[in-house]
C-alpha cells in the first residue's frame, strides 16, 4: 500500500551562493530515496558520513556530509535526511531535481514544523515560537521566542485551564451531587471569589500582552510638532545613523513617513507626521488628523519644536513623552544651555542622547512584560473571548441564575483558552499559523 | 443451524429486559434466556431509579417507547425531582422503588410483549459459525439458534463476593456466577478487565427507631418518569436520615485490615462516586460523621436499604458498627453487605451499535461493559436490542450522537474512552447539557423513534398531540407583542429602547415569570399549563442553544468525516506510537470520535484530517476518471 503522505524536501539554508547548502528530506520514502541517490546509501541512524550524491543517471552532483535521523526521534517525527553540500545554485537545483525524480516533492512553507506539530512534538504556541525564533532580529524578540519555545506560554494556558477546571468542579459538584452532604449545595460564594481573582489575572495579562506584541512587531514612536520644527530632518538623521540600521523604508504616504529601526534591544517603527496646526486646507487637515491618530496610539512620542520658537504643548503631553528643542546649531551656545533637551537634526548633535533616552523609555515599558505573556493577536483574541464569558458568568452569579448557565460560560471560557494551545483546532487557524514559516523550516 | 429466534437476549436484568422489549417492539422474534425467570427485573442493589443524568436516561428510554419509565411510575414509592431549585436542564427525576412491585410489573410487561418468548436456562457458551455468532448453548447442552445475540450478564461473569475474609463465588448473593461464558469470552480474545462494586447490609424496618430520625418526605406532587403517565397512584413514603459518629468510625478503622478491599484481596477498581464506608473513613479521616439515608425497599416487606454505608467488612463488625448509629441501636440485619468483583469487557472492543467489532452479530449491554446503574444498563439494552433486531432483519444500524441524547454520550464515552471505574452518568458528561434536558427528551427523540420502528402507535399519537400543542403555544407567544413602554405598565424592568418585543421574548427574561406574561397576554392562558411551562424552559435556554448550534454543526461535520474500519494507521505518517496504538485499538468510525480518544493530540488530529481530506479528494478523482 502506498504511504498516505508524501516525502518532502527543501533547501533549509539561505539563498545561494553560499559556502554550504543544507537540503532536508523528510517522510516515509526518505530511506529508499537516500539509498537511491547516495553512493554509500543512507548512513546509520544519527551518524554523519561523507558521501557523493548522484542524479538519476548516476552522475555525481556533489560530495558532502549526510546525516540520517530515523523517526520518531527527529524534528518532524519522520525519517529525516540532511545533506550538507557546496552552496552553489547549480548543485542545489540538480539535487532537488534528483529528489523530484524520486517522487519527493517540494515542501510547502512551514511544512516541516507542521509535521512536527502533527507528530505531537509540541503544541501550537511552541510552533509559533519556532517561527518567531527564525524571524527574531533583536535581543528582546529572541528572548521572547526562546521563552515561548520552552513552553512558557503553553504552561501558562494549561495552568489557567486548570484554574477554570477547579471552578467548574465546584459548580458541577453542586449540580450532579445535590443529595450528598459533602458536595456543597451553594457554591456561589467560593465561585465568585475565584472568578474575581482569575478575571484580574486575565485582565493584567491582556494589558501586558499588548506590550509583548510590540516587542514582536515593533514599538511605535511618533515624531510630532508644529510645521517646520525639523521633524523630517530628524527622521532622516535617525535613518542615516549607522548604529541604527534602517532595514526597510516602505513607501511614503502623503501624511506619514515610517522607518524601521533597531534601537537597543528593540525593533522600532519611527514615524514622521504632518505638522500640527489649525488649517483650512482640506488636504493638510487630513494630514493633521492622521498625525493626531498616530499620536494617540503611539508607545512613545517625541515632541519637536524649533528652539527659536517655543511651542505650547499644553495638556497634550503624557508622562513618557520627550520634548526636544531642535535647530540648536542656529543659536548661540549660552542660549542652548537653557534648554532641557537640545538637539540639532542638521549636525547630529544630541542624537545619541535622544536614542539612549528612547531606549531607556522602551526598557521601562518592556520591564512591565513579565514573561510568559500573550505574543500574538490570536492569543489576545482568545483571552478576550474567555474574559467575556467569565464576565458573563460573574453577572449571572450576581443575579442568582442557575449553576448550569454559569458553568456553561466557564466551559466556553475554558474552550477559548484551550484553543490557543491547539486543543480545539480548526484547519483555518492552522493554515494561518503555518503559512508564516519560510521554506525549509 | 436452525433459527429459533431472530434475536436472543441472554440475561434478565435491566439491560436484558430493555433489550428484549426493544427487539420485540421492532418486530424481531425475540428470546430472552435467563437462568432464573423469577428474578427477571430484580434490583440487586439500591431500589431507586433516576437521579442526575440517570433520570435523563430514563426519560430518553421512555421517549423511545422503552419500558423502564412506565414500570418505575407503577412502583415508585418516593418521587423526588432533584435540583428543583436549580435550572430545568439539571433537574433530575428520581424515585425510590418498591422492588417487589417493580419486579412484578416487569414480569407482567414482558409476559404480554408480542414477539417475545422467555426461556429459563443457564447459557454457557456461544455458537459461532463463519466468524459470526449464530446461537447459544445452555448448561444442559441444548442449543438455540438466532441471527444475533445480546449478552447482558451484569456482574455474573466470574463474580466473586467478598465479605471480610470470606470469598463466595456468586453473581449476586445466593446466585451462581457465570463461569462458562467468561471462558468463552476469553477464548474469543475479547479484552477484559475486572471491576468491583459494593452493597450495604439490609436492615429490618421494625428494628429501627424511626421516631428519633430526621425525615425526608417525597415531593408533594410527584413528577412521573414517563410522558405517558398522567399521575402517580402508588402511595408515597418518607425516608429516614441518620449519621455515623466517632464510635462508628473507630470500629471501622480498627477492623480495616479485615476488609476485603483493604486487605488487598480485591484487584478490581471500585467507583469513586460510590465509596464504601471503609473508603470514606480511610480517605477523609477529618470528617466526624457521614450521612445515611434509610430507604424502605418496599411498601409491604420489612427491608430497609441504608444508603451510604456500603461495606465488605465481616458480618459481626457490620452488626457492631451499625448499632452505634442513632436510631439503629437495636437494628437487626436481614442480609449483610458485601463487595462483589466481576469481569467486564473493555467497551472499546465495541462499536457504537454495541456490537463486538471482531464478532458480527454479538452485542453486549449493561454492567458487562463496565457501567454501573440500572438506567445506564437499560439505555444500553435498548440500543443493543434495537440494533441486534435491525441487523437480524437486514436493516441498517442506528446510532445516537452526543448532541441528541445522553444515550449517545453514554455509548460514545464507553466505546471511545473505555472505563477505569464503573461508569456512571452525570449531567456534566454532556457537553450539550442545556439542550439535552429531562423535560424535552420526547421532543428530541420520539420522532426519531417512530422513524426507526421503535415507537408504538399509542405513544406516537400522544407525541403528535403534544407537539402540536407546543407549536400552537409557541406561535401565539411569538405573534403577540408589547412595546417597552406598555411593558413598563406591568412593572417589568425593560430597556426603554422603543423596540417592540414578543411575549416569547419577554418570557426569556429571568425577572419576568410565566404568570407575569399570562397577565399581560391573557389570551395565552388557554394553553395547557404543562405546555406553557415547557415553552418557558425553551425560552430560558434559547440564546445558549442558538450559540451551541454552531458547535453541533461542527460535531456533525466531524462525525461525517468517516474513518474506514480497516484504515492503515501505520501508513499515516507523523502519528506518535502511542497515538497510533490507541487508534488501532479503538478504530474510531469518524474524525469526531477520534478527537475524543483520551490522549489524542491536536497534531495527530490534524494529520488524520489531512488524510481524510486527501482520500476524499483522490476518491473524487478516481470517480471522475471512471
Amino acid at each position: 500500500m502506498q504511504p498516505a503522505r508524501a516525502t518532502i524536501c527543501a533547501l533549509a539554508s539561505g539563498a545561494p551562493p553560499n559556502a554550504i547548502a543544507i537540503i532536508r528530506v523528510s517522510g516515509p520514502y526518505t530511506q529508499s530515496v537516500g539509498n537511491a541517490l547516495l553512493t554509500k546509501g543512507v548512513p546509520p541512524d544519527r551518524e554523519i558520513r561523507l558521501d557523493s550524491i548522484c542524479d538519476a543517471e548516476g552522475v555525481v552532483i556533489d560530495t558532502g556530509l549526510c546525516l540520517f535521523m530515523a523517526g520518531p526521534q527527529s524534528y518532524t517525527g519522520e525519517d529525516t535526511l540532511e545533506l550538507y553540500l557546496h552552496g552553489g545554485r547549480y548543485i542545489i537545483e540538480q539535487t532537488l531535481e534528483a529528489l523530484f525524480q524520486c517522487d519527493v516533492r517540494m515542501a510547502e512553507p512551514g511544512e516541516f514544523t507542521r509535521r512536527a506539530f502533527e507528530a505531537g512534538k509540541f503544541d501550537l504556541t511552541r510552533a509559533e515560537a519556532v517561527a518567531d525564533l527564525i524571524h527574531a532580529e533583536t535581543e528582546s524578540q529572541h528572548k521572547l521566542a526562546r521563552t515561548q519555545l520552552g513552553g512558557a506560554l503553553e504552561r501558562l494556558y494549561l495552568s489557567w485551564n486548570q484554574t477554570l477546571t477547579e471552578i467548574l468542579a465546584l459548580l458541577e459538584a453542586s449540580i450532579d451531587f445535590p443529595d450528598e452532604e459533602d458536595a456543597p449545595d451553594q457554591v456561589d460564594g467560593p465561585v465568585a471569589v475565584r472568578l474575581e481573582t482569575f478575571i484580574e489575572t486575565l485582565k493584567s495579562s491582556l494589558e501586558r500582552g499588548s506590550l509583548t506584541e510590540r516587542i514582536r512587531e515593533g514599538f511605535r514612536v511618533v515624531i510630532l510638532g508644529p510645521p517646520n520644527a525639523g521633524k523630517s530632518s530628524l527622521l532622516n538623521r535617525l535613518a542615516d545613523r549607522p548604529a541604527a540600521i534602517v532595514t526597510d523604508i516602505p513607501g511614503t504616504t502623503r501624511d506619514i513617513v515610517e522607518v524601521r529601526l533597531h534601537i537597543g534591544a528593540y525593533l522600532v517603527w519611527v514615524s514622521d507626521t504632518a505638522g500640527l496646526r489649525q488649517t483650512s486646507d482640506p488636504i493638510e487637515e487630513i494630514g493633521v488628523a492622521r498625525a493626531q491618530e498616530a499620536a494617540a496610539s503611539a508607545d512613545l512620542r517625541i515632541w519637536l519644536h524649533d528652539v527659536r520658537e517655543p511651542f505650547e504643548f499644553g495638556d497634550q503631553l503624557r508622562a513618557r513623552d520627550l520634548v526636544i528643542a531642535n535647530k540648536i546649531d542656529l543659536l548661540e551656545s549660552e542660549d542652548v544651555s537653557r534648554e532641557t533637551f537640545p538637539l540639532s537634526a542638521a549636525t547630529g548633535e544630541g542624537i545619541e542622547r535622544l536614542l539612549s533616552e528612547v531606549e531607556e523609555r522602551l526598557d521601562n515599558l518592556s520591564a512591565q512584560v513579565a514573561a510568559p505573556t500573550l505574543t500574538r493577536a490570536r492569543h489576545s483574541q482568545g483571552i478576550q473571548h474567555a474574559f467575556g464569558h467569565l464576565r458573563r458568568a460573574q453577572t449571572l452569579l450576581a443575579t442568582s441564575a442557575g449553576a448550569e448557565l454559569i458553568s456553561e460560560e466557564v466551559r466556553l471560557a475554558s474552550r477559548a483558552i484551550a484553543s490557543l494551545t491547539g486543543q480545539v483546532e480548526t484547519e483555518r487557524i492552522l493554515g494561518a499559523v503555518f503559512s508564516t514559516f519560510c521554506i525549509g523550516k | 443451524m436452525a433459527r429459533d429466534f431472530d434475536v436472543i437476549i441472554v440475561g434478565g436484568g435491566h439491560a436484558g429486559c430493555e433489550a428484549a422489549a426493544a427487539a420485540a417492539r421492532f418486530g424481531a422474534r425475540t428470546g430472552l434466556i435467563t437462568h432464573k425467570a423469577s428474578t427477571i427485573g430484580e434490583m440487586s442493589c439500591n431500589p431507586a431509579i433516576g437521579g442526575l443524568g440517570k433520570g435523563h436516561l430514563v426519560r430518553e428510554i421512555d421517549a423511545l417507547d422503552g419500558i423502564m419509565a412506565r414500570l418505575a411510575d407503577q412502583s415508585g414509592i418516593q418521587f423526588r425531582l432533584l435540583n428543583r431549585s436549580k435550572g430545568p436542564a439539571v433537574r433530575g427525576p428520581r424515585a425510590q422503588i418498591d422492588r417487589h412491585l417493580y419486579r412484578q410489573a416487569m414480569q407482567a410487561e414482558l409476559a404480554r410483549t408480542e414477539n417475545l418468548t422467555i426461556v429459563e436456562a443457564a447459557v454457557e457458551d456461544l455458537i459461532i459459525a463463519e466468524g459470526c455468532v449464530v446461537g447459544v448453548r445452555t448448561a444442559t447442552g441444548k442449543t438455540y439458534g438466532a441471527k444475533a445475540v445480546v449478552l447482558t450478564t451484569g456482574t455474573f461473569l466470574r463474580g466473586v463476593i467478598h465479605r471480610g475474609e470470606e470469598r463466595i463465588e456468586a453473581g449476586r448473593i445466593g446466585e451462581k456466577p457465570a463461569i462458562g461464558l467468561a471462558d468463552t469470552l476469553y477464548g474469543l480474545n475479547i479484552p477484559m478487565g475486572r471491576l468491583k462494586t459494593g452493597t450495604p447490609a439490609r436492615l429490618k424496618k421494625r428494628s429501627i427507631d424511626w421516631d428519633r430520625l430526621e425525615q425526608q418526605p417525597a415531593d408533594a406532587e410527584p413528577v412521573p418518569f414517563s410522558y405517558l403517565t398522567p399521575r402517580i397512584e402508588v402511595p408515597q413514603i418518607a425516608c429516614g436520615i441518620t449519621y455515623t459518629n466517632q464510635a462508628t468510625h473507630q470500629i471501622i478503622a480498627d477492623n480495616l485490615q479485615h476488609s476485603a478491599v483493604y486487605s488487598g484481596k480485591i484487584a478490581g477498581q471500585g467507583p469513586r462516586y460510590c465509596p464504601s464506608i471503609e473508603d470514606k473513613i480511610h480517605r477523609f479521616p477529618d470528617k466526624t460523621q457521614h450521612q445515611i439515608f434509610l430507604e424502605p425497599e418496599s411498601l409491604t416487606d420489612d427491608l430497609v436499604y441504608p444508603n451510604g454505608v456500603s461495606t465488605s467488612l465481616q458480618a459481626p463488625v457490620q452488626d457492631q458498627f451499625l448499632r452505634t448509629i442513632l436510631g439503629l441501636e437495636q437494628a437487626e440485619i436481614a442480609q449483610y453487605g458485601y463487595a462483589i468483583e466481576y469481569d467486564y469487557v473493555d467497551p472499546r472492543a465495541l462499536n457504537r451499535y454495541l456490537e463486538v467489532k471482531t464478532l458480527p452479530g454479538f452485542y453486549l449491554a449493561g454492567q458487562i461493559n463496565g457501567t454501573t446503574g440500572y438506567e445506564e444498563a437499560a439505555a444500553q439494552g435498548l440500543v443493543a436490542g434495537l440494533n441486534a433486531a435491525r441487523s437480524a432483519l437486514g436493516e441498517a444500524p442506528i446510532l445516537f450522537d452526543r448532541s441528541e441524547a445522553y444515550i449517545g454520550v453514554l455509548i460514545d464515552d464507553l466505546v471511545t474512552r473505555g472505563v477505569t471505574e464503573p461508569y456512571r452518568m452525570f449531567t456534566s458528561r454532556a457537553e450539550y447539557r442545556l439542550s439535552l434536558r429531562a423535560d424535552n427528551a420526547d421532543q428530541r427523540l420520539t420522532q426519531k423513534g417512530c422513524d426507526i420502528g421503535l415507537v408504538k402507535t399509542r405513544r406516537e399519537s400522544a407525541f403528535h398531540v403534544k407537539r402540536h400543542a407546543l407549536e400552537a403555544a409557541k406561535d401565539q407567544l411569538q405573534s403577540l407583542s408589547l412595546t417597552p413602554n406598555q411593558a413598563q405598565k406591568f412593572g417589568w424592568d425593560i430597556n426603554q429602547d422603543g423596540q417592540k418585543r414578543s411575549a416569547w421574548a419577554y418570557l426569556a427574561y429571568p425577572n419576568i415569570s410565566l404568570s407575569d406574561v399570562l397577565t399581560a397576554f391573557p389570551e395565552c392562558a388557554e394553553h395547557d399549563l404543562n405546555i406553557l411551562e415547557q415553552v418557558t424552559i425553551e425560552t430560558t435556554y434559547a440564546a445558549y442553544i442558538e450559540r451551541q448550534a454552531a458547535d453541533v454543526a461542527a460535531l456533525k461535520s466531524e462525525e461525517g468525516m468517516l474513518l474506514a474500519p480497516d484504515l492503515d494507521y501505520a501508513a499515516i505518517g507523523g502519528l506518535s506510537n502511542e497515538v497510533r496504538d490507541k487508534l488501532i485499538r479503538i478504530r474510531p468510525t469518524s474524525l469526531g470520535q477520534a478527537a475524543r480518544i483520551e490522549g489524542m493530540t491536536p497534531g495527530a488530529l490534524t494529520a488524520l484530517l489531512a488524510h481524510v481530506k486527501r482520500r476524499s479528494k483522490s476518491e473524487k478523482t478516481t470517480r471522475a476518471h471512471a
